[in-house]
């Protein structure tokens, strides 16, 4: 069988464009994880992104106002868990299956009136140069401004983490918010602003997904996804760039069962689609199993209240 | 006195008058249960604008969405029935037993079970569409259509209703092309949209210039658009989110037998019966066919369509043969209703094998 190169590279850049909305939620949930907090909400987020991004952009006509309207509409619904599990000391775990169970209810409310309208064109960059480079043109080309975003969170995030000064601190408020309120670091306020941003980039995720992947609106259409960037997050030990590489994985699996069923491949298909989720989890826990470094990358008081502050 | 008797007698008449009217009139409450979210666009999005008709009708309607096919169809079901509902609409397959059980429960309420087969009691009955009529059309469009001749399906699940859309589609395709190969993609979901555009792009990739789909969004439609090869809308007409890619669509159109089965229980003249009704009843609508397909091929669906009406032709005429030669249908004769309702094996042509 003759592979043309090109379209390798067009399944490549299918891969990267299905980890997307994986890869925005994964490293939004692991900065807020990384402070000491277990928002297992991400899904919800996400679909109240959706509804949020779909909708503005159908009322409004403005694709910059949906987009950080979604942001915003993300952040909004993480101030209700942070409110609660900050200020009135909640369980974690709880708020944050209530915040999914919320989620999925009230964008469902809202997007009654946006069933059946069909989305608007999301502009893509560099679609010129699509057929200068055989196999990197249909990879580097034409996607949109949120793809190469999402490609670059990972690197930022990682970089943020490691290099910089309010890194630190989100990491020390995770490991030991005693240690770290004693050093005069409002614990209480590094913890909101870090499920502030988690929120803002569920929301994006969700915003890619009714907005540019499949630009329409249904009901539950996030269909999961958020709960698969909470495992990656887990499953990738904190580390942003394992993130990348298990969403690529999971993306890329989901693409290629499909691509092995249309070519014919003798392998029961339920076993294809259940693919993606085992070999993901196979591979992130070979790649992460120095325990040191599990210890070392773990953040120490991960779901546990913070009771004491300035 | 004389004057009392004349005032009674009058108001006897008015209040007699008044009783007539309410019991000529009288307010069938009819119910729905769905499967998904109204908020689908696809199946429970399609019952619930029957129901609307059936609202427009001058009917009080009641509807309970994301019900689960399990005990809590039976809470559910039980509920409505004693809540005063005369007439419950049941609308997934697996709603099927507690259907049944609940109907016994209640001799008074009337119950129907779309794409069903038991009617255990005699206020049960059951109804489907002959979606199939509808993918005869479909193939035959693909098949003039396509020119790498490789064309692309995505799948749901492995069941009678789908295998059968499948050969209905390949039978008709290769009547028009004996070239062509139908790649099908198993998605094993009804909707996740992001899912089903992974699996139309896959086909895509592959050299299908036309995809048909037996999922629910209209994200397969879309990725079509995107890749500019052409594809047909799933259960309401899918034209507006691609208007170049897509041909038609079938639409499942139950509104006009909601409303007729909600008037005969107004009317007394409800019974149990089994109705499966495809182009010919109206339950089964084809879209308006784009302006791309040539017009002999517009005016050749045209017809078929009429002939599928009227009966004239039958999708499934033989002879049919499986994959493995074995014929399943003679020459000359058409698949029975049986043989449609539990069709499990592929027709020679479509590749691969039925995921088990």
């Amino acid at each position: 069988m003759i592979v043309d190169i090109n379209f390798v590279g067009l399944i490549i850049a299918s891969i990267m464009a299905s980890a997307v909305p994986l890869i925005l939620a994964s490293c939004g949930e692991l900065i807020t994880e990384r402070s000491g907090v277990l928002n297992l909400g991400v899904e919800g987020m996400m679909i109240i992104g959706a509804i949020s991004g779909f909708a503005l952009m159908t009322v409004t006509g403005s694709l910059i106002i949906a987009v950080f309207g979604a942001m915003l509409a993300g952040v909004l619904i993480s101030t209700i868990f942070g409110f609660l599990t900050q200020t009135l000391i909640t369980n974690h775990v709880a708020t944050g299956l209530a915040l999914t169970i919320f989620g999925i209810g009230i964008s469902a409310m809202i997007g009654k009136n946006f069933v059946g309208i069909p989305g608007k064109e999301f502009p893509v960059l560099f679609e010129g140069l699509k057929d200068t480079i055989p196999l990197l043109s249909p990879i580097l080309f034409g996607h949109s401004i949120v793809f190469y975003f999402a490609f670059a969170l990972p690197f930022i995030t990682s970089y943020f983490l490691k290099k910089t000064k309010i890194g630190l601190i989100v990491r020390a408020v995770g490991d030991s918010p005693e240690s770290a309120s004693n050093q005069g670091i409002n614990v209480r306020f590094v913890r909101y602003a870090c499920i502030l941003y988690g929120g803002a980039m569920c929301g994006l995720a969700g915003a890619y997904l009714s907005m540019i992947y499949t630009p329409q609106w249904i009901e539950n259409m996030t269909g999961g996804r958020g709960w698969i960037a909470l495992a990656l997050v887990v499953f990738s030990t904190w580390n942003p760039i394992k993130i990348l590489i298990g969403a690529m994985i999971f993306g890329g699996l989901t693409i290629i069962q499909f691509h092995m069923q249309a070519i014919g491949v003798r392998i029961p298909v339920q076993f294809l689609t259940a693919l993606p989720y085992i070999v993901t989890i196979i591979v992130l826990v070979v790649i992460s199993r120095d325990s040191r470094k599990i210890r070392l990358s773990t953040p120490s008081s991960l779901g546990k209240s913070f009771y004491k502050d300035n | 006195m004389h004057k009392f008797l004349i005032r009674s007698f009058v108001s006897s008449l008015v209040l007699l008058f008044t009783l007539t009217v309410a019991a000529v009139a009288k307010d069938v409450k009819a119910a729905f249960v769905y499967i998904g979210p109204t908020g689908d666009h696809g199946w429970t999005y399609q019952h619930d604008v029957g129901r609307k008709a059936v609202e427009d009708a001058g009917f009080e309607t009641t509807y309970v969405e994301g019900v689960p096919e399990s005990a809590d169809a039976e809470r559910v079901l039980r509920q409505l029935a004693n809540s005063g509902h005369d007439i419950i609409f049941t609308t997934s397959f697996g709603y099927m037993n507690p259907t049944n059980k609940v109907a016994k429960e209640f001799p008074n309420v009337k119950f129907e079970h779309a794409t069903g087969y038991k009617r255990e009691h005699p206020n049960v009955a059951t109804y489907a569409a002959r979606f199939y009529e509808g993918r005869t059309i479909l193939g035959t469009i693909a098949g003039t259509m396509t020119k790498s001749n490789v064309i692309g399906y995505v799948a749901s699940f492995p069941i009678p209703e789908v295998i059968r859309g499948i050969n209905s589609f390949t039978l008709a395709a290769q009547k028009v092309n004996p070239n062509i190969k139908t790649k099908i993609v198993w998605a094993f979901t009804w909707y996740d949209p992001g899912k089903e555009a992974e699996a139309a792009k896959a086909l895509i990739d592959q050299g299908a210039d036309v995809i048909a789909q037996h999922t629910d969004s209209t994200a397969i439609v879309q990725m079509a658009e995107k890749a500019g090869v052409y594809a047909f809308g799933q259960a309401s007409d899918m034209d507006k989110f691609a208007p170049k890619a897509v041909l038609t669509s079938v639409e499942n159109n139950w509104g006009p037998y909601y409303v007729d089965r909600v008037k005969a229980v107004a009317n007394g003249t409800w019974s149990q019966k089994d109705t499966w009704h495809g182009i010919g009843d109206g339950m089964v609508v084809i879209s308006g066919l784009d302006s791309q397909m040539p017009s002999d091929l517009q005016a050749k669906v045209k017809k078929l369509q009429a002939d599928l009406a009227s009966g004239k032709v039958h999708s499934f005429t033989g002879p049919i043969y499986d994959q493995k030669g074995n014929l399943m249908v003679a020459e000359g004769k058409t698949a029975d209703d049986g043989m449609l309702a539990g069709m499990m094996t592929y027709v020679k042509g479509v590749e691969g094998d039925i995921p088990k």
